[in-house]
């Protein structure tokens, strides 16, 4: 591959080199879904820089000295990895090639230095097995070429954030051949934004998907600021089950000075639903897309965005594998060797109502 | 919140209802004589098919009623963890009280045999459900055959001649005899199928919920609900008699007054040609009441023609605005379609997806029957036993015993026989009888009485509520569960909000109608949302005017929510205050998704 690759012209398969959270953008991209555009920058493109400025036998001999045990030793290793990359030198090529893909970018949506968002895409993030949430760096709002280049070496440098170092070791990922992908991707301007499971989380029941959103941008409920109006709609009839709105005090909102903040909520928003029902219904239908694509269980990030005209303005952020309950086997429902009227007894002699509620459920 | 509700030893009588037990069968009302058993039961008031005070003889379907379901569970098919239900009248309303077999041993030795017996059911149901038509037919032509003769002033001759020993006397009482049996009858046919019917629709509800905890209930109802239903057939044969009289050009005598129109069509040419296709719909599916059948007073379309051709206007006049009459049954049918196959697609494993299919296909069998014997027994076979009745009215009347036939519902079953023998008697010596002194007396005694009780309001339950509801039938059919015991321990909800079954989905608002009886149902409007105790199949036609559906009782399966899933529109069952909180005209919005309403202003 290339080192630069637009979303449109990879799918999942190229996962190796973009990561999984820029492999998943190419693919539900393509498979037509409402992604803001954007590219990847490959990993092949931060390993050759790394090659180039020699510096590849030298971080991974740091970090693999450092001893999760003692804390200070990761601290140092860490903050020395991550300061070799900040200042390691980028071949031109590249540099020119980031610009010039900015460019385009600005021109296809019609504006001058589109705010994007940069972020990691790890080439061991998002296995089925590992979520690596939140382990690496995400910017937002990022404007200017010099800007995005520069963000995506501050999104290399948190390869070696203490806590990325401490959680690779823990779950046993190797230091040789980790690579940094990065996306470079529009960025909405959400009313609202959220994140989607496309099974209840609180039971695992497949037949539901359980919205969480907020106003502003989702960051404020993925890292659980908030705490989000939360729904449940059944993916086969389409109905909104269950609804809570709560009490939503702060949101992540643009500032007149271009950045991404933490406010208060006003009064009048504070206790009000963030979606109508029609936007909670599309959520769940693009949430419902993503996993028909994948043919699993998903975890998107989404957003309704303010410049957009409705029903197109509900974009999928991101998808991901659901990551617990698809770990668990499937509990199967039938009774082993019983016949209809074994099942039926036991429907009769312990009804369902009469049975203890799942945990968490109502 | 109270943990009890009043025992049924603390409801005092209406005054002006004094003396309202003896209209009622001694073994029906709480007594002394099993007070600590009564005492120790919970009760709930059966609004979901009497919601108003029950008239004595009209008392006759609900005991065979209960009593056939009873001995159904019990006896028959012995459901294991279910007896009977049992049944009281206080203040002339239905209190029911579920029994449960408490002892594991118990259930566990009911088990082989249930499983034996409803196992037999189901494996040979389409063959037995078969018969059951023939033989509920047979029995509705017995009905049909029952004779009320007045007494002649002497006997033919050739009861003489024939040497038939014996008279018009013992027929009058024997007629009599045969309509109670054949009403027993009526009902153990209707309880032949219903539970096994229940057991095995629960069944897959509990598959299904167990699968998806949170599917909600319509959806399973939607995968399970027939769509070609004997229930509809009514509503379906005024829509094509709407459409004949716009296609024939007589459609503008519907304009006038309904009873007018009958007389009008006659006249004009191709009004013969739709008198024809009238005079055939109305046999059998004008045999419908406008109530729930339980009730004498319950208007049957067949002796009311105005109901019918009422509606057939209304469908004029929708048809004329360009609006479809018929239910989109291609639609409904994919619907299902997609509905099933995209919750199988959810399902796990392979074996699971098996048994899914498996038990739909059981529940697809058996409900039919759930959703047709309702037109079989309590439209048409009520209306033929309340017009028998009235027969036999007329010939009290005819005597002096009453002033008109409707007294005779005045009278408990066992007392029609009394009062026959009277008459009999008075006949047979050729002295007056006591009844016409006797009777007119009394009837203004019990009209008294029977008007107080209908003022009066029952409470929704008496006694201890069980911790947790679990008899299947009380649940499905009745929809008390344990959360609606709780609600009504609490009363209405304090916030304007009002909470019941989720019963159709969908977000409503609008103004709200409240409508106590059938007889109101003329008033709604486009748009408005129907408040009521409960609905009835032939309000039918209302449903393509209304907005949305709130009930006081039912569940999931209850009409109101059946019809509505029909339509489409939101319903609301079991919200228990619903007609006594809302009123008319106030802005009410109702959440078919999560089972509130709230009034809005």
């Amino acid at each position: 591959m290339g080192r630069i690759v637009w979303f449109e012209r990879y799918t999942h398969a190229d996962r190796a080199d973009v990561g999984g959270k820029n492999a998943s953008l190419g693919e539900l991209t393509g498979a037509g879904l409402p992604v803001p555009p954007g590219f990847a920058v490959t990993a092949s493109a931060y390993a050759q820089a790394r090659e180039a400025a020699r510096l590849t036998g030298e971080l991974a001999a740091l970090v693999a000295a450092a001893d999760p045990g003692r804390p200070d030793t990761v601290a140092q290793a860490g903050g020395r990895a991550r300061e070799m990359v900040m200042s390691m030198p980028l071949p031109d090529r590249l540099e020119a090639e980031v610009r010039e893909a900015y460019a385009r970018l600005c021109e296809q949506c019609e504006m001058t230095d589109v705010p994007v968002a940069v972020r990691s895409s790890a080439t061991c993030e998002d296995q089925p097995d590992a979520s690596f949430a939140g382990e690496h760096d995400t910017y937002l709002w990022v404007r200017g070429a010099g800007e995005v280049v520069s963000h995506i070496r501050r999104c290399w440098a948190s390869l070696y954030t203490d806590r990325a170092i401490c959680y690779r070791r823990h779950m046993g990922y190797p230091e040789a051949g980790q690579a940094m992908s990065v996306g470079v991707q529009k960025m909405a301007t959400p009313r609202a934004a959220g994140v989607a499971f496309t099974l209840n989380p609180h039971d695992g029941d497949r037949s539901q998907i359980a919205i969480d959103a907020s106003w502003g941008f989702g960051e404020a409920v993925v890292a659980g600021e908030v705490t989000p109006d939360s729904f449940l709609v059944d993916k086969v009839l389409g109905e909104v089950g269950r609804r809570t709105v709560s009490h939503k005090e702060i949101e992540y909102r643009l500032t007149d000075q271009g950045r991404v903040q933490r406010a208060a909520v006003d009064q009048a928003r504070q206790d009000s639903p963030c979606l109508t029902d029609e936007e909670i219904k599309a959520v769940a239908a693009l949430a419902r897309r993503a996993e028909r694509h994948y043919g699993c269980p998903q975890d998107v990030e989404w957003a309704v965005d303010t410049q957009l005209p409705a029903p197109g303005n509900v974009l999928l952020l991101q998808s991901r594998p659901e990551t617990v309950w698809s770990r668990k086997p499937r509990q199967q429902a039938s009774a082993p060797g019983g016949n209809y009227m074994t099942s039926i007894v036991s429907t009769l002699v312990a009804p369902l109502h009469a049975r203890p509620r799942a945990a968490g459920d109502r | 919140m109270a943990d009890r509700f009043p025992s049924p030893f603390d409801i005092t009588t209406p005054p002006g209802a004094e003396g309202w037990q003896e209209l009622y069968s001694y073994s029906s009302v709480f007594s002394e004589d099993r007070r600590d058993y009564e005492e120790s039961m919970f009760w709930f008031m059966d609004g979901v098919h009497t919601p108003e005070a029950i008239p004595p003889w009209d008392a006759t379907i609900l005991e065979f009623a209960i009593i056939v379901l009873s001995q159904y569970n019990t006896r028959h098919y012995l459901i294991p963890p279910a007896l009977g239900v049992d049944l009281r009248f206080l203040n002339g309303y239905m209190y029911l009280s579920p029994v449960g077999v408490t002892d594991p041993a118990e259930i566990e030795a009911r088990v082989p045999h249930f499983m034996q017996r409803a196992g037999y059911y189901f494996e040979h149901w389409d063959e037995l459900y078969a018969s059951w038509m023939d033989k509920v037919r047979v029995l509705i032509g017995e009905l049909e055959q029952i004779r009320f003769q007045p007494l002649p002033e002497k006997e033919d001759l050739e009861v003489i001649t024939g040497g038939l020993g014996t008279g018009s006397g013992p027929e009058l009482l024997a007629q009599y005899n045969r309509l109670v049996e054949l009403t027993l009858k009526l009902w153990n046919y209707h309880f032949e199928f219903l539970n096994l019917g229940y057991v095995a629709y629960l069944d897959f509800f509990g598959f299904c919920k167990q699968t998806f905890p949170s599917i909600p209930d319509q959806g399973i109802a939607k995968m399970v609900a027939g769509i070609d239903v004997d229930l509809f057939r009514p509503d379906d044969e005024i829509k094509k008699l709407a459409l004949l009289a716009i296609e024939l050009g007589v459609d503008d005598v519907f304009d006038g007054a309904p009873a007018a129109a009958l007389e009008a069509i006659a006249e004009r040419p191709g009004g013969a040609r739709w008198l024809e296709a009238w005079a055939k719909a109305q046999q059998p599916w004008f045999n419908f009441s406008a109530g729930s059948g339980f009730y004498h007073s319950d208007k049957v379309w067949a002796e009311n023609l105005e109901i019918p051709l009422g509606f057939i206007a209304s469908y004029i006049a929708k048809a004329r605005r360009g609006e479809s009459l018929q239910r989109p049954i291609q639609a409904v049918e994919a619907e299902r379609d997609r509905i099933v196959s995209e919750y199988a697609e959810l399902i796990g494993t392979d074996e699971d997806r098996a048994t899914f299919q498996a038990k739909l296909g059981l529940a697809r069998t058996v409900f039919p029957y759930v959703e047709n014997h309702n037109f079989y027994v309590e439209h048409w076979g009520h209306s033929i036993i309340w017009r028998k009745m009235r027969e036999l009215g007329g010939i009290f009347v005819k005597e002096g015993f009453f002033s008109g036939p409707e007294d005779v519902f005045l009278l408990g079953r066992n007392e029609v026989p009394v009062a026959l023998f009277d008459l009999y008697h008075g006949w047979a010596v050729g002295v007056p009888s006591r009844g016409p002194k006797y009777w007119p007396r009394e009837m203004k005694r019990r009209g008294a009485i029977m008007d107080a009780l209908r003022a009066w309001s029952p409470p929704p339950a008496l006694g201890v509520p069980p911790e947790v509801v679990t008899e299947p039938f009380t649940v499905m059919l009745w929809g008390i569960t344990s959360d609606s015991v709780q609600q009504w321990l609490g009363g209405a909800d304090t916030d304007g909000t009002l909470t019941g079954f989720a019963a159709s989905p969908g977000i409503a608002e609008g103004p709200a109608r409240v409508i106590l009886s059938a007889d109101g149902i003329s008033d709604l409007r486009d748009g408005e949302i129907l408040v009521a105790p409960l609905t009835a199949p032939s309000w039918a036609p209302v449903f393509s005017k209304i907005a949305a559906t709130v009930t006081d009782v039912g569940g999931i399966m209850s009409h109101a929510a059946i019809v509505c899933r029909e339509y489409g529109l939101p319903a609301i069952t079991g919200t228990a205050f619903g007609t006594k909180t809302i009123k008319t005209g106030q802005r009410i919005r109702v959440d078919g998704n999560t089972g509130k309403v709230t009034v809005l202003s």
